[in-house]
Order: structure tokens, then C-alpha cells, then sequence
């Protein structure tokens, strides 16, 4: 094979096989997928959860991940976020004409060990190649099967009034360390994103309580985003400390050169829960434990006051509402 | 008007100074700032140094603004 | 990060509050210029901290909002021209024009691109040789520095295809313009801080000297805005009015001369248009003659319809101070940030667009924290 994705690659016959079996199999091989039948067939009892989603971000590769990692994060977090524990994912890719191997490659080598530190196989696949110029680079889909505990009931409806608002750690990192990379921002930093899967820091807050009533992890949007879907969907009022809400020096400083907020700025490796007060303390020692919630810390709590909207206390003292992401994340300059 | 974000120069070369705030570093144009030296804050506004801070003026500000609140915590 | 979290600290905001409460007797309408200052002042809640007989009034400094449908549609134009990448800062792009926005005109297929200063349209111009990179020029007395440098910087490196729409305004002349206009009482004026950093103070002596206005140059950090108050507060009820600089780490009388150097070897002050407001004389810069070939209306003159402002659109009134954002029937059910009718909903300094993400004035008085 020569250094780059040609048609060819898509049209199903022997370039397609190679490329399943040289470049992509070898990175995600299980017993399932080795089959390479029409389906992939497996057990499950209980309740199942059941997620997709689609990552086409740009630039593909960031510092601290690349879409490989955010397909195989996204998806697990995506079934986390119901309390179940992922067991299997699919995987699509659209590939552009023209796009190189070794960048393939090193997207597969990402998507297995994203796979494996979060223990889910991908038994069904399929890659599609379009001609140069309909599609971005690569774009995946992810679909992914989970199952629910019994007794678990997490829902973005079940928060009450009281409940501790918790979020695993700092916030603002993924979308600044990929924005750094876009053109013409020329900003430099160490800040890398925090997209990580968090099916396990979950698991071990289940454990720990049977009372979290909700989960969310706050992805486009940001942090304020998700706290007014959750304040929605419940019918309660929300308010939270501004200076509890933790956030790293550079991504304050680089929204800052941007014009942005870290409130609203994506997040791909971090939680938020709504748990009974009686809960809280011994929850959040548990994320603390976590090498995904080291940063863990209550943010805020539930209120039947102004449902359906969220309020800040700022740094300065006074409160004010905090309203869901309008329109796109544009910077500003003045 | 408009923002501009107090950074730190690091290093100068030529009308370019390398800056940093917070671990986050920008190069930027002092072609409006030709004084400022290294070790200095500048105010950054789309690319450009505007201004130089003023260290001392920023000490008798915060200075100020405690002594108010002395007064006010007696009051 | 330092001279930004100190002037942020809630004990020192207590003191100066408390300072205000004691000094202010009675009824006083200040207006905050620019609206990178309505929007701290909303998003501190700053408000609260300010006696309800302290008026807090937003004026026209948002160079996004004032500038003219006619310019825009310009601007719109010259995205739509083969070979021609327009690049601007990210506010303009979902200002509706007459019939489109540079949004639009993208996803139509126009090559517009958002950028944090025109240093990055050259580099774009240098990159792409075959292209005509246009760079929206707007912004007051903080920005048109840095585009007279980026112009001079192009002519030294040789860039013939990097060009700029003009239409960068000045502060003073339209200040001027709206207390000659009789339309608002003002007691007291919050000057732009950063406009200052460039323009000195002296600009601003003909306020108090010929209308009685106090005023108070404020930084963006809280406190800051919160000094400028109390100063202002001190000048009128004391029946002092004059200029403070209440922002002293940054602003010297004498403002950045070498800033003004530039400005003035590339740029001529003439008439500008701005909207809701119409001609202000001496209000605006437009490149000399002799960096003309810099200057993009001249490379590609575009004829254009008539503008059409939309329908019911009360821009003009919040610009000029005469209105507040929530008095206009359209806020928040026609016009709201989704689906923005004029200006002041769309850019992030907009009076409209501040007041709808801070719910005021529906929610003004927040809640006791109980964490």
C-alpha cells in the first residue's frame, strides 16, 4: 500500500481488505471482531443503555489526544453519564481521498488504548472513503452498548431541591487545547486536553452512593451549558459559587487573550453530579481518590427558587444568572 | 475599549516580544510600545502591545482601594 | 494573573461600595461608553453593589454595533467577489446586514475567515498570493493603532494583496455628538480605559468644560469600574465635574504617542456613519491618499443597493442611551441571540446581547448564596 487513503480503499474489494486487515484490524483485534461476519453477537441481560455520537473536530490531532481517543471517550462517558458500565462499541470512519496512513495509524493506535484503559471491545466496524474535498480529513461515529445495575436511576430529571452540586475538575482545558492549535491563535502552553473515559471514576461513585441523581458530562457548551440542560429538565433552580468551580491558571489566561469563558468552553474528560446532601462529602472523597477526579469539588447546590435557571455567585460577591451558551463560541475583542 | 490583557515580556527581538501570562506564551508586535522592556507588563490588544503597566501606580491603586476598606469595616 | 485577579477581591469591592452608598444623596444618571464595560458591570453584578439612585446608563461603544448597514453590506460584497478572502474579528460575523451577514455569505460559499488582528491577515495575504485578503477594519482608538502599524508593517514587506475596509471611529467626536443632541441627561460619563491608554485624558476636557459632565477613565476589572464610580459619584455631588483617570495603571494624560504617530501617518479623520446615530463629523478614519492601494473600497468598488435597517429595530435608541435593551418591544421574543434582529443583540459588548445573558433586568437582585 502505498502512503495514502485512496478511493480504492472504500470500494470493498481487495485494497479494502487490506486495508481492514493491515491497518485497522490489528489495533482493535477480539475475538468478536475477528470474525469480520455481517454483525457482531453478544449477551446481555438487564437493562441496556444505549449511545451514539459523531466527532468531527478540528485539528484531528491536539495536544493531549486526537479524535481516535475523543470517539472511544465521548461514546464510554456518553454511557457513564446513565450509570452503566460500557461493554462494546461500534466504529465508522469517513475518510477522506488523500488522507495519510500513518495518520490513520496513529488514530487507531489511539482509539485502542482509549479502548483498553476503559475496558470496551469494538466488535463492528466500517469505513467509508469519499472523494478529496466531502469530508474534513476523517470524520467517526461511534455507537456503544452499556448495562444498567439494577436500582440505578440517574436521569438529567431527577435532581431535588437540596442536592449538592459536584464537578470532577477543571474545566475550560479540552476546547482551549484544541483551540491552540487552530490557525492564527499562536498561543503556546503545556495545557493539554483532559479527554479521558470516566466509566470507572463513575463506577466508583455508584458504589459509594445510591443516591447521585444525576450525571452529565459538560461536553459543547461548557459547564454553564450543561447545568442549565439539567436545571431544565428537572424544573429546579441551580446556583454555584464561582470561586469553587476549579479552573488552571493558563486556561483562564488564554480565555482571557480569547475573549471567552471558561464556563462555556468544552470539556472532554469531566463530570457533573447532582447528589443528596447526605452524600456529598463521601462522594466527593471518592472522586478525590480518583486519578480522574483529583480536582473533584461541590460547586454549587439544587434550589426550588427561579426553576429552570442558574444562578453564580461571582468572585466579587453579588449573583447573577448564568445563562446556557447562545449561538457560537465566537472570541471577542472588545 | 476593547480588551487588552496585561502580559509579561519575556524576551524582545526587534518590534517582537515574546510574552507570557499564566504559563500561556504569545508573541506580540511592540511596534506601539518601542520603550517597553523585558520584565515589563504590556497591555495586549489584538497582537499589539498598547500600553505599558504601570507597576507603581497599580501598588498605589490597590493601596488605595484597602485603605477604603479599612474605613469601611470601622464604619 | 497579575493586575487583573487583585482588583477582583470582594472584600476590597465591599469597601468601595460602601464608600459609594455614603457619598451619593441622590438621583445621578452616569453612562458607561463602551460595552466591554456594560458587560462586567453586568457580569459582576455591579449593579448590586451601586445604589439603585446611581443610574447606570450603556452608550455607543461597540464598534460592532455602530457600524453602518451600508458598510456592512460592503463588507458582504466584498466576501461574495471571486478570489477574495475576508477576514474580521469573529463579532462581526453574525451582524445581520441588509439582506445577509458575513455568516451567511460563508456558508454560501464566501471565503470569510475570523481573526485576532490584522497582523494575522497578513500572514494570510502572504500565504495565499493569489487572494485578495480584505481585513474589516472596525474598532476605536484601541484598534486603529494596531491597524496603522499592520498597514506600515505590509508596505515594508511588500504585501500588495492585503487590503483594508476602513472603518475605525473615534470616541470623543461622538460623545460630543450625543450630548449635543439634548436626547439623554447625563450627570457623569465611565470613559473607555483602553481608548484612553492610546488618547491620554486631554481629550476628554471639553466634557466637563462645556456641558458640566463629570468623568472617570475606568479599566475592565471590577474594582476598577466600581473606583470610577465613586469618583464620578464624588465629582457631581460635589458639583466638580472633570477627568479622573481612575485607571492610572494604564492611562497617563498623555496617552501612547508613538500609537498616535501611527494612527495618524496612515489615517485621516473625516465624516462617519454610524448606525443609529447617522453622520457624526470628524468621527471617522479613512486610509491617506498615500496608502491607498491598502485601501479595499478603492481596490473593488462595490455599488450597492440602499441599506434597510430592520424592521422595528431600536439600536439606534440603545446606542444613544436613550433606551434600555429591555424596553424594546423586540427583546428577548423577536430579537434575542439565536435569531438577532439588530447589532446590539448579536456582538458579545452589545448592550442587548449583555443584558439578555445576564436575565437583567427580570432577575436583578440575585439570591443569597446558601453554600
Amino acid at each position: 500500500m502505498g502512503d495514502s487513503i485512496l478511493l480504492a480503499h472504500g470500494s470493498g474489494g481487495r485494497l479494502s481488505h487490506e486495508l481492514v486487515e493491515k491497518t485497522l484490524l490489528p489495533f482493535v483485534a477480539n475475538q468478536e471482531l475477528n470474525k469480520l461476519d455481517d454483525s457482531a453477537v453478544f449477551e446481555a441481560s438487564g437493562r441496556l443503555a444505549f449511545t451514539i455520537d459523531s466527532y468531527v473536530v478540528n485539528p484531528i490531532f491536539f495536544p493531549g489526544g486526537d479524535i481516535g481517543r475523543l470517539a472511544v471517550c465521548g461514546t464510554v462517558n456518553d454511557l457513564a453519564m446513565s450509570g452503566a458500565g460500557p461493554l462494546y462499541l461500534s466504529l465508522a470512519a469517513i475518510i477522506e481521498e488523500g488522507f495519510l496512513l500513518s495518520e490513520l495509524e496513529q488514530v487507531m493506535r489511539s482509539i485502542k488504548e482509549a479502548a483498553q484503559e476503559a475496558g470496551v471491545s469494538i466488535i463492528a466496524g466500517d469505513t467509508k472513503v469519499v472523494n478529496r474535498g466531502q469530508a474534513d480529513k476523517l470524520f467517526i461515529t461511534t455507537s456503544g452498548v452499556g448495562t444498567v445495575s439494577p436500582g440505578v436511576d440517574i436521569a438529567g430529571a431527577n435532581a431535588r431541591a437540596g442536592d449538592k452540586v459536584l464537578l470532577s475538575g477543571t474545566v475550560g482545558d479540552h476546547g482551549i487545547a484544541v483551540m491552540s492549535q487552530r490557525e492564527g491563535l499562536e498561543f503556546s502552553m503545556s495545557l493539554e486536553s483532559d479527554c479521558a473515559p470516566l466509566n470507572g471514576l463513575v463506577a466508583g461513585m455508584l458504589e459509594i452512593s445510591p443516591r447521585i441523581h444525576c450525571l452529565r458530562d459538560p461536553t459543547r457548551g461548557g459547564l454553564a451549558t450543561t447545568l442549565n440542560e439539567l436545571a431544565r429538565q428537572s424544573e429546579v433552580g441551580i446556583i454555584v459559587e464561582e470561586v469553587t468551580i476549579p479552573v488552571r491558571g493558563e486556561v483562564r489566561a488564554a480565555c482571557d487573550l480569547l475573549g471567552l469563558d471558561p464556563l462555556y468552553v468544552a470539556n472532554e474528560g469531566k463530570l457533573v453530579a447532582v447528589v443528596d446532601p447526605g452524600d456529598a462529602d463521601s462522594v466527593l472523597a471518592e472522586m478525590k481518590r480518583s486519578n480522574y477526579g483529583r480536582d473533584a469539588a461541590i460547586i454549587g447546590e439544587v434550589t426550588s427558587e427561579h426553576p429552570g435557571k442558574v444562578m453564580i455567585r461571582t468572585r466579587l460577591g453579588p449573583s447573577r444568572i448564568l445563562d446556557m451558551l447562545s449561538g457560537e463560541l465566537l472570541p471577542r475583542i472588545c | 475599549m476593547c480588551l487588552a490583557v496585561p502580559v509579561r515580556i519575556v524576551s524582545i527581538a526587534g518590534d517582537e516580544a515574546e510574552t507570557e501570562i499564566a504559563g500561556v506564551r504569545r508573541r506580540v508586535s511592540i511596534a506601539l510600545t518601542p520603550e517597553a522592556k523585558v520584565g515589563d507588563y504590556v497591555l495586549l490588544h489584538t497582537g499589539y502591545a498598547i500600553g505599558v503597566v504601570d507597576e507603581a501606580e497599580a501598588e498605589e491603586t490597590l493601596k488605595l482601594l484597602q485603605e477604603i476598606a479599612d474605613l469601611s469595616e470601622v464604619h | 494573573m497579575k493586575f487583573i485577579d487583585e482588583y477582583q477581591d470582594s472584600r476590597l469591592a465591599k469597601g468601595l461600595a460602601d464608600q459609594i452608598a455614603r457619598r451619593s444623596t441622590r438621583s445621578i444618571r452616569l453612562m458607561e461608553f463602551c460595552g466591554g464595560h456594560t458587560h462586567a458591570i453586568l457580569r459582576y453584578g455591579i449593579r448590586q453593589l451601586v445604589p439603585a439612585r446611581v443610574e447606570l446608563r450603556s452608550g455607543p461603544g461597540c464598534p460592532v454595533c455602530v457600524t453602518a448597514t451600508a458598510d456592512l453590506d460592503k463588507a458582504i460584497a466584498l466576501a461574495r467577489l471571486p478570489g477574495a478572502i475576508v477576514t474580521t474579528f469573529g463579532d462581526m460575523m453574525r451582524v445581520p446586514g441588509s439582506a445577509s451577514s458575513l455568516q451567511q455569505a460563508k456558508a454560501e460559499g464566501a471565503d470569510v475567515r475570523i481573526v485576532y488582528s490584522a497582523l494575522d491577515a497578513i500572514e494570510m495575504a502572504r500565504a495565499n498570493p493569489e487572494k485578495e485578503v480584505i481585513f474589516v477594519g472596525i474598532g476605536f482608538e484601541t484598534t486603529a493603532p494596531t491597524i496603522a502599524a499592520s498597514i506600515l508593517k505590509a508596505r515594508r514587506e511588500e504585501t500588495t494583496n492585503f487590503r483594508v475596509l476602513s472603518l475605525n471611529k473615534l470616541t470623543p467626536p461622538v460623545m460630543k455628538a450625543l450630548l449635543d443632541s439634548g436626547e439623554i441627561q447625563l450627570d457623569g460619563i465611565i470613559c473607555p480605559g483602553h481608548v484612553s491608554v492610546v488618547i491620554g485624558s486631554a481629550p476628554y476636557a471639553f466634557i466637563p468644560r462645556d456641558y458640566g459632565v463629570a468623568c472617570a477613565i475606568s479599566g475592565f476589572e471590577p474594582l476598577d469600574i466600581l473606583l470610577s464610580v465613586d469618583r464620578l459619584v464624588e465629582q457631581v455631588e460635589g458639583g466638580t465635574p472633570g477627568v479622573e483617570i481612575a485607571y492610572s495603571r494604564g492611562v497617563t494624560a498623555d496617552g501612547n504617542r508613538k500609537a498616535r504617530e501611527l494612527m495618524d501617518e496612515v489615517f485621516e479623520v473625516g465624516d462617519a456613519n454610524w448606525r443609529g446615530i447617522g453622520i457624526v463629523p470628524d468621527s471617522g478614519l479613512a486610509l491617506r491618499e498615500e496608502y491607498g492601494r491598502f485601501d479595499a473600497e478603492k481596490a473593488f468598488p462595490v455599488s450597492l443597493q440602499p441599506p434597510r435597517e430592520p424592521q422595528g429595530c431600536r439600536c439606534g435608541d440603545v446606542i444613544r442611551g436613550t433606551t434600555t435593551p429591555s424596553d424594546c418591544e423586540l427583546f428577548g421574543k423577536l430579537c434575542t441571540p439565536e435569531r438577532p434582529v439588530g447589532p446590539c443583540m448579536v456582538s458579545s459588548e452589545g448592550a442587548c446581547a449583555a443584558y439578555h445573558q445576564y436575565g437583567y433586568p427580570d432577575i436583578s437582585q440575585g439570591f443569597e448564596s446558601k453554600t
